[in-house]
């Protein structure tokens, strides 16, 4: 399955990100350029253009080796059904946090996936879940073009998932000398923790504001 | 405290490199295939990043030359000090809602600058982790079913995002600084 949805995604993820990016990188290297006139430090500007252009290459192939190990203990991990068995622990969790959700609606089998594979760090898997989960929650909102508020606690948590395994920072941090690069599993896990509370907390309190609620309009 | 976490994620990482192995055996998996087919997507997924790793580098490599982040962090002083983050991670915190490849680059300079051992570089990788393409997801997940009030859906991400830099910064100061 990983390896059906994997090119698609490629695609679709550069077509998205650039038209944001193509402002902020653009504000980038003009900033530079303007900071370092002010500062008299074009020459310094200058070197790096090149500098970094050779990094970038160097950077990614010292993590290939570390980036395949996890992959394929993660390849593992999704064919022995690792990720049901983390949807099934969920399940009690998903009925509290979703009393909109009839419990054995295909939302709410759609949006364990997504949220089981976001925690293991399959970035490629979660996404057709995630997509899927939203078409059934649309299938129930009786609002078509306004967010229910299923959707929003659904995209809350996925916004700031808890991660087990940040493999890629892992694989950065070996790649350049850390002694202990594991040890962010740990800090990793404490952060996250706060910011799925801090998400679950504040969607539930910020649908309560006016501006929030549902309009006459968002019925059409 | 550094001690600790260093064995509790020393563990941690076992749990997953032995036992996940170890729990695909039980479950009658080829683990070893299953590896090889996982660990070609890792090849191929760091291959599709090389072109965001340069571009963002370059960005990233320019604007430290130029002084900018010394003037940032004097114009931002204030508010960097009361959360206590290091104004080097700025760039990071504020391109992360944004591109997840784009701040994986940035991620990258901040760690091979400053070493892995660093306390900005492991700041850095646990915000990486704790945070995420807020504007992204929210972009595809809500344009795939023709979503357009998105309500409070942006707001408790991006809220979610900020709980994660500074729960980051917080006990990254703890654990490594």
């Amino acid at each position: 399955m990983l390896t059906l949805v994997r090119r698609s995604e490629l695609v679709k993820v550069s077509h998205k990100e650039s038209s944001v990016l193509n402002k902020i990188w653009l504000s980038m290297i003009m900033l530079a350029v303007i900071v370092g006139m002010i500062e008299g430090r074009i020459d310094a500007v200058v070197h790096a253009i090149t500098e970094s252009a050779k990094l970038g290459f160097e950077v990614a192939l010292g993590l290939t080796g570390i980036m395949a190990l996890w992959m394929g203990i993660m390849g593992i991990a999704s064919e022995s059904g690792l990720v049901a068995g983390i949807a099934r622990v969920l399940k009690p969790v998903m009925r509290r946090l979703f009393p909109e959700i009839p419990p054995d609606d295909p939302a709410m089998g759609a949006m364990i996936l997504n949220i089981s594979a976001n925690m293991l760090g399959l970035a490629n898997a979660a996404t057709p879940f995630g997509l899927q989960a939203m078409k059934e929650l649309q299938r129930l909102n009786i609002h078509v073009h306004t967010a229910s508020n299923s959707m929003c606690i659904f995209l809350a948590i996925n916004t700031s998932s808890v991660q087990l395994i940040p493999a890629t920072a892992i694989a950065f941090l070996a790649a350049n000398g850390s002694l202990h690069p594991t040890s962010i599993i740990f800090s990793t896990l404490i952060a996250t923790i706060i910011s799925m509370t801090v998400a679950i907390f504040s969607v539930k309190q910020l649908a309560k504001l006016p501006i929030y609620q549902m309009r006459d309009a968002d019925n059409l | 405290m550094n001690n600790f976490a260093n064995q509790l994620s020393n563990w941690m990482l076992l749990a997953f490199v032995v036992g996940i192995p170890l729990f695909g055996a039980i479950k009658k998996v080829d683990v070893f295939d299953a590896f090889i087919v996982g660990a070609k997507q890792g090849f191929e997924t760091i291959v599709s990043i090389i072109p965001y790793l340069v571009a963002m580098m370059v960005a990233i490599g320019m604007l430290r030359a130029s002084g900018f982040f010394e003037l940032l962090s004097s114009l931002l002083a204030p508010l960097l000090t009361a959360i206590g983050m290091p104004s080097e991670l700025l760039p990071l915190a504020l391109i992360r809602p944004f591109s997840g490849s784009a701040a994986t680059g940035v991620m990258a300079e901040l760690i091979h600058q400053h070493g892995g051992n660093s306390f900005i570089a492991n700041t850095a990788a646990t915000m990486m982790g704790s945070t995420e393409t807020t504007f992204y997801v929210i972009a595809i997940y809500f344009g795939s079913v023709n979503i357009r009030r998105t309500r409070h859906a942006i707001p408790a991400g991006l809220l979610a995002d900020a709980a994660g830099v500074v729960a980051s910064v917080t006990i990254c100061r703890y654990l490594f600084a």
